[in-house]
């Protein structure tokens, strides 16, 4: 596999505090890496630094051998696309004009005659060719996050960074959105996913980060992350694993 | 698949306002040109612009006429037109990068800024330096407000209500204390300019300053509309539009200057006229909708509009006289303004 994007020894230090130390990490096309980690662990910090929001205090990160400082905003918006978890918006603008939006970074290329096509894939894949004509200020928590979904599809990059798409979502549309990421990542995109749920980190993710206090502690399969030991030392609480259809899940151990 | 639809739907009704819009616009232009205490028929100013363009025609006006509506009549329809489209597109800009319906130029105190700039320039006896002085130091003072409002109001691209609000009233009672002081300061004449200045009144317009105004209004406008794409993005928030490729940081500054310019230039030779840039946006959404290319273009000819059927009230009113056109439309705008902040405030449940 190769790697879409690379992360060197990066750090970044806010107030004299490490929020991030020395994570070294590929993500590699075709692949979901799942990051996952306890509140305030740095799991959106190192996203933010993944996507070049955030310059690291020290080490680099590249796509494609290029560092991120080196790509003006539009070359770096037509090869990696950003779900944020806050969406809000100003003005009411209709869904299917905030859906387009993610087309821009394409506009005056030969990518534009894709339009159609992509904006079709993007809402229908996010179940939300119903709501195109209504108001996104209208919307619950829920549709608004597939709508910014489906905007962060349209935008139709190889890379793609998810800062938890599936907090504000019922039970059927949070396993539609996780089978959709793997989809993408079939189609050979590179996904970084930020997730609560441990199991369903286990059950989609190729790989996952386990992130505590700044520092990536483990980085492998999901069998080689979600362990017992590690889980329970990471989150303070204990925990067993579960083996279900070849994918571990993470149960916490209730006494009564 | 609804995508085609609504947006095809939305063009042929941009169109349909355009046309209505030059409708009006048209009209308002007309029985400006003929009401009021110049007295020329509209058979008169019909032949007086016909032969304008060259067409000799039996309805031309004798001298005293046709030089009333050239000198007095029409530089001052004119220069409503422009001036009420400069604040209207400085409004809209505004509103995209402070993310919020109720930033106006007016209310945050951009035009107040520009009072200062120009009372100053006024009292220092710059204006002996020519025209533009006085128009430069309106930018001036309308570019440091903004900025200073800009700074301090705004976190995390978004600015709330109420920061807004009090920013507003803070540089609003600096810049007035200001022009209060260069009042003092002043001697008869420029204090009469000062006063006058800040009623607003598009009394007097030339041609030389309304050529001026009318430049900065349309390459304004223009500039607005090629950014029109950006500020769409700029809705989803700082960073969602950074993560879609608008270099922000950019957009910021160019639009501040514009802006400052649009306003500055507006308000350097008419006074303050306030308001122009909250009504006319926020109207021009609800029937158009939010996209900022289309808010812009239409929100210049709705001023035009407004200004031209403001300042022809303000001259026909009161028999005799003449209401400073600024009073017109802060009495229009301010109950306008207390609606939106009202209804702002239902739908987010608080002053957010």
């Amino acid at each position: 596999m190769t790697a879409a994007m690379r992360a060197d020894a990066v750090s970044v230090t806010l107030g004299g505090r490490h929020v991030l130390a020395d994570v070294t990490l590929e993500v590699n096309a075709g692949e979901v890496l799942a990051l996952v980690g306890p509140n305030g662990a740095g799991k959106t910090t190192l996203l933010s630094v993944l996507s070049g929001e955030r310059e690291p205090s020290s080490g680099r990160v590249t796509i494609d051998d290029r560092e991120l400082g080196s790509l003006s905003a539009l070359e770096l918006a037509r090869r990696r696309s950003v779900l944020t978890q806050e969406n809000q918006l100003s003005f009411p603008f209709r869904v299917d004009q905030i859906v387009e939006m993610g087309r821009s970074p394409w506009a005056r290329t030969p990518q534009l005659e894709d339009d159609d096509r992509v904006l079709e894939l993007a809402m229908s894949r996010t179940d939300i060719a119903g709501l195109t004509a209504r108001r996104f200020t209208e919307l619950s928590g829920g549709e608004r996050a597939r709508v910014s979904l489906a905007r962060v599809l349209a935008q139709d990059t190889g890379i793609v960074l998810l800062d938890e798409p599936i907090a504000a979502l019922d039970l059927r549309h949070q396993e539609d959105v996780l089978r959709l990421v793997s989809d993408l990542a079939a189609e050979g995109r590179a996904i970084v996913i930020v997730l609560h749920d441990l199991s369903l980190a286990g059950a989609f993710a190729d790989r996952i980060g386990l992130v505590s206090e700044g520092r990536l502690v483990a980085l492998g399969s999901p069998h080689e992350v979600l362990t017992a030991s590690a889980i329970s030392s990471v989150y303070g609480l204990a925990v067993e694993i579960i083996e279900r259809d070849g994918r571990p899940l993470v149960v916490p151990i209730r006494r009564p | 698949m609804a995508v085609p639809g609504p947006v095809s739907a939305n063009r042929s009704r941009a169109v349909l306002v355009g046309i209505i819009l030059a409708a009006l616009l048209l009209a308002a232009i007309l029985l400006s040109a003929f009401l009021g205490q110049l007295g020329a028929t509209p058979s008169e100013v019909v032949g007086s612009l016909l032969r304008a363009l060259g067409i000799q025609n039996p309805w031309v006006p004798d001298d005293v006429i046709d030089r009333g509506l050239w000198v007095i009549r029409f530089p001052r329809i004119v220069m409503g037109m422009v001036v009420g489209a400069a604040l209207a597109v400085a409004g809209a800009v505004m509103q995209a990068i402070f993310g919020n319906p109720l930033a106006e130029p007016g209310v945050v105190g951009v035009s107040a800024g520009a009072a200062l700039g120009a009372s100053i320039a006024i009292v220092a006896g710059l204006a002996a330096f020519g025209d533009w002085t006085i128009a430069a130091m309106a930018f001036g003072g309308a570019l440091l407000a903004t900025l200073l409002v800009y700074g301090i109001a705004r976190s995390n691209g978004r600015t709330e209500v109420v920061t807004l609000l009090l920013t507003g009233i803070a540089v609003n009672a600096f810049a007035g204390a200001g022009v209060a002081l260069t009042l003092f300061v002043a001697d008869a004449a420029s204090r009469e300019q000062i006063v006058f200045w800040q009623l607003g009144s598009l009394s007097g317009s030339q041609w030389r300053e309304v050529l001026i105004v009318f430049v900065v209004a349309v390459v304004g406008t223009v500039l607005a509309t090629t950014l029109g794409r950006r500020y769409d993005l700029l809705a989803l928030g700082e960073r969602n539009a950074r993560h879609l490729g608008v270099d922000v940081e950019r957009l910021r500054i160019w639009s501040i200057v514009l802006v400052a310019v649009l306003t500055g230039a507006a308000v350097a030779f008419v006074g303050i006229i306030a308001f122009v840039g909250l009504i006319v946006p926020h109207i021009v959404r609800m029937v158009l909708g939010p996209s900022h290319r289309a808010l812009i273009v239409t929100s210049a000819f709705g001023g035009a509009l407004l200004l031209v059927i403001a300042d022809l009230l303000a001259r026909t009113l009161v028999p005799g006289g003449e209401l400073p056109i600024g009073l017109l439309t802060s009495l229009v705008g301010g109950p306008f303004f207390l609606v939106l902040l009202w209804q702002q405030r239902r739908r987010s449940g608080g002053w957010a």
